[in-house]
């Protein structure tokens, strides 16, 4: 066991670990971050998508020794505030960019980078920004059209949430 | 239910082991190190039995069907033409992205209570019941939420279920289990392989005149809900299409695989698949366009279905024809790649094939076609289902809707709140909906054949209008403004809705005739591909798919459905393929069985037609398998119309389409759905080293 020290959502943390334990365990189960998911463990699928010093990484495949010192951020430090929603969380909920929501955290945190990066809404470059997150439900079409259109409203971004024209009660 | 308990939870000692994933032993340890080491302490004595991969030569059936109508051999002489054709799908993954879990909580009156990522709580609850001894209070079903299902968590989890419920009851404590990635690619059911046969007489003018239609679909090791999908595979067989004289043999085998069970589509996207090929060939060999054949022949009103069912509502198939056609640009674009076909071929390597000598790589194709769907359960499965849906206005003032329908991205919680807060003429806000807990909600039937919307949605309408009936009728006012003061006088109401048959339907399961669907739904399909003629690599560009759902609910939820469903298909025509050795899936990891990405999906346009079905009040006919159904063919009617090579076996894989193009013999991978055998090769033939054996 080793202390590890970083930033989670803008909040120092330190776990007792074994060095090998990965970062989407630590978050999960040190740290009770369940908003990251597993979907294949093997760098396939993108669920487990998290920014480590602003990039996305599978966080299965992240070893905790590796995330020593650095700043990490999960879908759970996205919004603003408890009643703020993040404007690409806003995108997704008046697109429909989700449906069974198991892909949503990863798609959500690669896409909040692409737009850190000074992403745009041209959509072959949206689509090149999530190729490494599966989605089985929606054909990608909404979720596409969710970050363009978050990338088309940067600046405003921040606004306040709107409820989903569906949303679940 | 409809799905047969022949599965044991474990292989008995002495016991038959009838596939390489099948459960012999539970193991519980309160951390994953323990578990690995109890792992190897386990030792199992195996003597080998003679394997059947090959559902042709078996001998074990677990379901036959036959329909007829009219006099196909008769009719064949008549014919102008006469086209046969084999058809072969393999298995596909439904791969939602959240893998099956169950976690099972030992009660302390002797029961069990799970909580798991689940389609069908009821399911799970009768599994539970059977398999554990337990009464119906002591087993307890509580749907998690739920990373997607397509239908691969509408039966095996009850296999979880049980097998934590074991270890729950033994140890005495909370189990959970938990599948990676591995494991439930290795051992959760997958869409049937099937191998299609089709002879059809056409009169020169492309009109039908008779189908000899033979299914035979791979069961896998045990039978479960095989008979189901069969039924509904055989019933849509001859694709959405008059014929006065049809022959439709279906039987599926027993083989050493792991079980198939239920995906989006359930049987009707493998036999659809190679009705449109089919029938695309047969245009081709008319010289009619694949638009032309199809008016002639789509089904109308009033037109008899081969279980002799007359359509009499509802019918659009002609409809979402011509709009996919028109916005898809089928006749201009395939007119295009004609002209561009005719250049290419005999200016190649191979004489008389399309590969290319030229500066063109890539050709351009458009494909069509056409399916159909039928709206819920097949025959009499939803009397026999008899579902109830239940509506309560608490004394707390509250509208809640109790069902066991389960969301799992598809909308259920967001459509049924809809459809009763319109009745009732309330905000939408002021109706909720029970948790999924076999504690709390009746039995509304599993969540599957795109029943929801229609089946179950239709039942809370009823409920809807007689609650508001009952308080209106007490109060004299607007059930909006004086149902909360009606609950505060009179205390709660519940109303429970049970299903009944739909007036004028009926089917006869003995002999196989009636309307084997209340309703059907309609969709047709034009994708655009390009295909490299140095690789054989496809990408499917564009993709515009009509869809008659009846009628629309929630038109976002609609379009996402047609979405997420042409995408799977596109994965079916193109990518997804398990490989077998010995009937054990050899990519079963996420690194090796690959589903689309966003760089490969389509742009996807939807277009949602509305016939609606009188049946139920609001006519909706579901939505979830019908992109399913029809995006297949239209793929590989584009990679015919780009490259002049019919795939008739998915997926088209880049070796399958160089094989075709290449003209040589010999060349292509072995059949879907195939096993190799087991038998190690000659090391000059097999360089590589076998993957690990990793036993279970």
């Amino acid at each position: 066991m080793t202390a590890f020290r970083f930033t989670v959502n803008a909040q120092p943390v330190e776990v007792d670990v074994p060095g090998m334990r990965r970062l989407l365990d630590v978050l999960r189960e040190e740290l009770a971050l369940t908003g990251t998911k597993e979907g294949c463990g093997e760098g396939e699928c993108g669920a487990c998508t998290v920014l480590l010093d602003g990039a996305p990484v599978d966080s299965c495949l992240v070893p905790i020794c590796q995330v020593d010192g650095a700043v990490v951020s999960t879908v759970e430090g996205l919004a603003p505030a408890l009643d703020r929603l993040d404007a690409l969380q806003t995108a997704f909920l008046e697109t429909g960019g989700a449906q069974c929501g198991i892909c949503t955290p990863g798609m959500l945190m690669a896409g909040r980078a692409y737009l850190d990066d000074g992403g745009g809404p041209d959509e072959d470059a949206v689509r090149e920004a999530i190729a490494g997150n599966l989605c089985r439900c929606t054909g990608y079409t909404k979720i596409v059209e969710a970050i363009a259109q978050a990338a088309g409203a940067s600046a405003d971004r921040g606004h306040p949430p709107l409820i989903p024209p569906g949303g679940n009660p | 239910s409809s799905i047969k308990a022949d599965q044991p939870i474990l292989v008995p000692v002495g016991g038959e082991i009838r596939h390489h994933a099948e459960p012999l032993a539970l193991l519980a340890a309160p951390d994953r190190a323990v578990l690995r080491a109890a792992r190897h302490a386990v030792r199992v004595r195996t003597a080998p039995l003679p394997p059947v991969f090959d559902p042709l030569t078996s001998d074990h059936i677990f379901a036959a069907y036959e329909l007829a109508s009219g006099d196909p051999e008769a009719a064949f002489v008549a014919a102008d033409l006469v086209l046969e054709g084999e058809y072969r799908v393999g298995h596909q993954e439904q791969l939602y992205i959240e893998n099956n879990a169950m976690i099972a909580v030992p009660t302390e009156d002797g029961g069990v209570t799970v909580h798991g990522s689940l389609q069908c709580p009821y399911y799970v609850h009768t599994a539970l019941k059977r398999g554990l001894g337990i009464d119906d209070r002591q087993a307890r079903v509580v749907q998690a939420e739920t990373g997607g299902g397509f239908g691969g968590k509408e039966e095996f989890p009850s296999v979880i279920a049980l097998h934590a419920a074991l270890l729950a009851g033994v140890a005495g404590r909370p189990v959970r289990m938990i599948y990676d990635r591995h494991e439930d690619l290795a051992a959760t059911t997958k869409r049937h392989p099937a191998i299609v046969r089709h002879r059809t007489g056409v009169t020169r003018d492309g009109r039908l005149l008779a189908q000899d239609i033979e299914v035979v679909m791979d069961g896998g090791a045990y039978c479960t809900l095989t008979p189901v999908v069969l039924s509904r595979g055989a019933i849509h067989a001859g694709g959405p299409y008059r014929c006065p004289n049809v022959r439709i043999r279906a039987r599926a085998a027993r083989t050493n695989t792991p079980p198939n069970g239920a995906f989006r589509g359930f049987g009707a996207p493998q036999t659809e698949f190679a009705a449109e090929t089919h029938l695309n060939r047969i245009a081709e060999a008319l010289g009619l366009s694949p638009l032309e054949i199809r008016r002639r022949n789509v089904y109308r009103l009033g037109d008899t279905t081969p279980t002799g069912q007359v359509l009499r509502d509802s019918v659009a198939g002609e409809e979402v024809l011509e709009r996919a056609a028109e916005a898809g640009e089928f006749v201009r674009l395939r007119a295009r790649h004609d002209a561009a076909r005719a250049r290419r071929i005999g200016s190649a390597i191979v004489p008389g094939s399309p590969l290319r000598s030229g500066p063109e790589r890539v050709a351009s194709g458009v494909g069509l076609a056409l399916a159909w769907h039928g709206a819920g359960f097949t025959g009499s499965g939803e009397v026999k289902l008899a579902s109830v849906a239940s509506l309560e206005l608490t004394a707390e003032g509250e509208i809640r809707i109790l069902t066991a329908s389960t969301e799992m991205g598809q909308g259920t919680k967001t459509i049924f709140p809809q459809l009763v807060s319109d009745t009732l003429g309330v905000p939408y806000e002021r109706v909720i909906l029970a948790p999924q807990d076999t504690a709390f909600v009746p039995d509304s039937g599993p969540t599957v054949a795109s029943r929801t919307a229609m089946v179950v949605g239709g039942l809370l309408i009823k409920a809807a209008q007689r609650l508001r009936a009952q308080v209106e009728a007490a109060t004299g006012g607007p059930f909006a403004t004086t149902y909360r003061d009606h609950t505060r006088a009179h205390g709660a109401i519940r109303i429970d809705q049970r299903f009944e048959p739909y007036p004028g339907v009926g089917f006869d399961d003995d002999t196989y005739r009636g309307d084997a669907y209340p309703a059907f739904g309609w969709a047709a399909c034009v994708a655009s591909v390009e295909v490299d003629l140095d690789t054989g690599e496809v990408h499917v560009r564009d993709v515009v798919s009509a869809d008659d759902v009846g009628r629309v609910i929630h038109p976002v939820l609609a379009e996402g459905q047609v979405e997420g469903g042409t995408l799977q298909a596109v994965g079916y025509a193109t990518i997804e393929e398990i490989k077998l050795r010995d009937g054990r899936y050899l990519n079963d990891r996420l690194a090796t069985y690959i589903i689309p990405t966003s760089l490969d999906a389509p742009r996807i346009t939807t277009i949602l037609v509305e016939a609606p079905f009188d049946g139920v009040p609001h006519g909706a006919k579901g939505v979830g398998e019908l992109p399913m159904d029809v995006g297949a063919p239209a793929v590989i009617a584009a990679i015919a119309d780009a490259t002049g090579v019919w795939i008739a076996d998915l997926p088209a894989s880049p070796e399958r389409i160089l094989a075709g193009m290449s003209g040589v013999a010999g060349v292509a991978p072995l059949p879907p759905g195939a096993s190799e055998p087991a038998a190690p090769r000659p090391p000059a033939a097999a360089p590589a080293a076998a993957p690990p054996d990793r036993g279970r």
